[in-house]
């Protein structure tokens, strides 16, 4: 679903477990647990926490080129502390890179959610027609994987086989610019929002159809308009869903690298360091540049859970404050 | 992590709304005396519904009608004007490198297959022991599964590369299969539908009966937990078959690709041979069909309130 919004990659604001409830009775087998979450712990250990360490490991040493024997010198790999965070820090190209997310990220976030909310808002309102089909075509994109869903995109913005060119062309104003560089931002927000709308919008339909129907009816008795209800009553209902997604989306945004990758045999807009993930791949793998691609990665992530933690506690102090 | 003081299984909730609510709901029927209320206010919801489908429709629709466009047609007749090449296009595609696409479709439901069933049964009995069982470092990998839930996983596929590399793993087909059977939110899934699900009683009266912990899994529990499961297991495949940068990373041969990535591979060669772009596009329109009618017939049975904490814990 565009790499934006749901993809496997996904979370839950609910963070420190409760108390645990003590287990009523004896336990004859206090084994037996640990072999019911041993796979687990195994592959979490080997397949994230090792690769998690060895990439903060490597993000901390460095290739150096030290005199010896010959008259190149040797390369050697060494520790250098926070030196490669410094440099990557004061790499333009990846700021800049960082930078072109953030805007893609400010148009792609809200409009997701935003229409997430509004699709599944109209389909809890009573007497609304044709909701079945809408939620089904709605939800349709989650299907289509994010570079599937940027290579159709793609063909709906190139000047000879866009339909909205062709219309505009007709009318005599031009082709789109959907790949320049004024539209591109617009264009690549869209292909996330097109994947991300139809999940976002089932998460929070379903919490809105959680919600007592008495509710509203006492509100409805009272007078309150339909728009009122949905503003007053269903949009503070459905606060933690929002949360939810926009972690979800939050996340999604910060990993894109399959549709800008995609779109860049169809314009010269794009190039290798468009994203920071295009950036880390290109210093992985194509410049051989690992302790820089490590560096990069370790902001990424770190950034990644910085930001999930600070909209999960602002909107955990906002709960604390609606109930006292 | 700053902790959100919340009940497993009860989601998040606002303040003050802690009313029952009824999580089953015959869906689509209005509710009582609602519509006297709003025959005025039924058409703009309706309008604004149908734009928000056809928008989502339009690029699908596009893509099939692409589909039947000969090469030459794809670039100078109307976008949405039908072509006359689909079969030609459909016999190109499976013709194309001897048949690589029908080994790609082959391998992502391989990978989608394969991996969301083990993803789901090693997700299932680690839910099942952190929501069930009181053992010492239960906190402590609970905690890490959830921290794991918010590091983005793809910023893994290159450490994980180069790791598996070191041990001779990487580059073919079990290099894809391994790192995503891990899914820590899949495992917090099934730690909420456990805790809500199984009820305690019925596990100390099994264990009073003698019955053995592995035997109480496999006939008790697992019957139990099989909503939860499937949701779980729907959202792990539909990933992975979404999936890109990880058998893009990992994969070396071209017979190993899944979809995502043998599309993306007849794109980018595309430009300079406008040939692979009807492939491409054929090649997606037909990629679209399986996902969606799966995605679509198996929806009624995901549990998708469990992700917005509808649950009632």
């Amino acid at each position: 679903m565009a790499d934006t919004a749901l993809r496997p990659e996904m979370t839950h604001p609910v963070t420190a477990s409760p108390a645990p409830r003590p287990a009523r009775g004896r336990r004859r087998s206090p084994l037996a647990p640990y072999l019911f979450v041993a796979p687990a712990v195994v592959l979490f250990v080997v397949f994230m926490l090792i690769p998690l360490g060895y990439t903060i490991w490597s993000s901390l040493r460095a290739y150096r080129i030290e005199e010896g024997a010959s008259v190149l010198g040797v390369r050697v790999d060494r520790f250098v502390g926070l030196d490669n965070y410094v440099a990557v820090l004061q790499d333009a190209e990846l700021l800049a890179s960082f930078g072109r997310l953030g805007i893609y990220g400010v148009i792609a976030v809200p409009l997701t959610l935003g229409l997430a909310l509004l699709f599944a808002l109209l389909l809890d309102v009573p007497a609304v027609r044709a909701k079945r089909f809408a939620r089904t075509a709605i939800f349709i994109p989650y299907a289509v994987p994010g570079i599937t869903a940027a290579l159709l995109w793609g063909f709906m913005y190139l000047p000879s086989t866009s339909p909205f060119s062709y219309v505009t062309n007709a009318l005599g104003w031009g082709p789109i610019p959907f790949l320049e560089a004024g539209g591109l931002f617009g264009s690549l927000a869209n292909i996330a929002i097109w994947g991300g709308v139809g999940f976002n919008m089932i998460i929070i339909y379903t919490s809105l159809r959680g919600i007592p129907a008495e509710i509203y009816e006492s509100a409805r008795l009272d007078g309150a308009s339909e728009l009122q209800v949905a503003l007053r009553i269903k949009v503070p209902l459905v606060v933690p869903a929002l949360v939810l997604t926009g972690v979800f989306a939050l996340i999604g945004t910060l990993q894109l690298y399959g549709e800008p990758n995609t779109l860049r045999p169809l314009t010269t807009e794009i190039t290798q360091s468009w994203a920071p993930l295009m950036t880390i791949y290109r210093d992985a793998f194509l410049t051989d540049d690992l302790p820089s691609a490590a560096a990069s990665s370790t902001i990424l992530a770190l950034g990644t859970v910085a930001l999930s933690a600070i909209v999960l506690a602002v909107a955990n102090r906002r709960r604390k404050e609606g109930v006292s | 992590m700053t902790a959100l003081d919340t009940r497993p299984g009860s989601g998040s909730r606002p303040g003050g709304a802690e009313g029952d609510r009824r999580t089953a709901r015959s869906g689509g029927t209005a509710r009582p005396g609602a519509a006297r209320a709003s025959r005025s206010g039924k058409l703009l919801p309706t309008i604004v519904l149908l734009i928000g489908a056809f928008y989502c429709l339009v690029p699908v629709g596009w893509v099939f009608i692409a589909s039947s466009k000969s090469p030459g047609e794809l670039f100078t007749s109307f976008s949405f004007a039908p072509g006359t090449g689909l079969l030609g296009n459909l016999g190109d595609l499976f013709a194309y490198e001897g048949g690589q696409y029908g080994l790609w479709a082959a391998n992502s439901l391989l990978y989608a297959g394969v991996g969301g069933v083990l993803s789901t049964l090693v997700s299932t009995m680690a839910g099942y022991a952190l929501a069930k069982f009181a053992f010492r470092g239960r906190n402590l990998i609970f905690f890490m599964i959830l921290a794991g839930v918010l590091i983005p996983g793809i910023t893994l596929a290159i450490p994980q590369y180069i790791l598996l590399s070191e041990i001779g793993l990487a580059g073919g087909p079990i290099s894809v299969l391994l790192p995503i059977i891990i899914s820590p939110f899949g495992i917090y899934l099934s730690r909420v539908f456990a805790q809500s699900a199984v009820p305690q009683e019925i596990l100390e009266a099994s264990r009073i009966d003698g019955a053995g912990e592995w035997r109480i899994f496999r006939h008790i529990v697992l019957p139990i937990m099989v909503p939860g499961m499937v949701t779980v297991f729907l959202l792990q495949f539909v990933g992975i078959w979404n999936n890109f940068l990880l058998p893009f990373v990992m994969l070396s041969d071209q017979a190993d690709y899944p979809l995502t990535v043998g599309l993306y591979t007849l794109l980018s060669k595309g430009s300079g041979a406008p040939a692979l772009y009807s492939l491409a596009i054929t090649g997606a329109a037909v990629s679209i069909i399986p996902l969606t009618l799966l995605v679509l017939f198996l929806q009624r049975f995901w549990r998708l309130d469990l992700i917005s904490g509808g649950l009632k814990g």
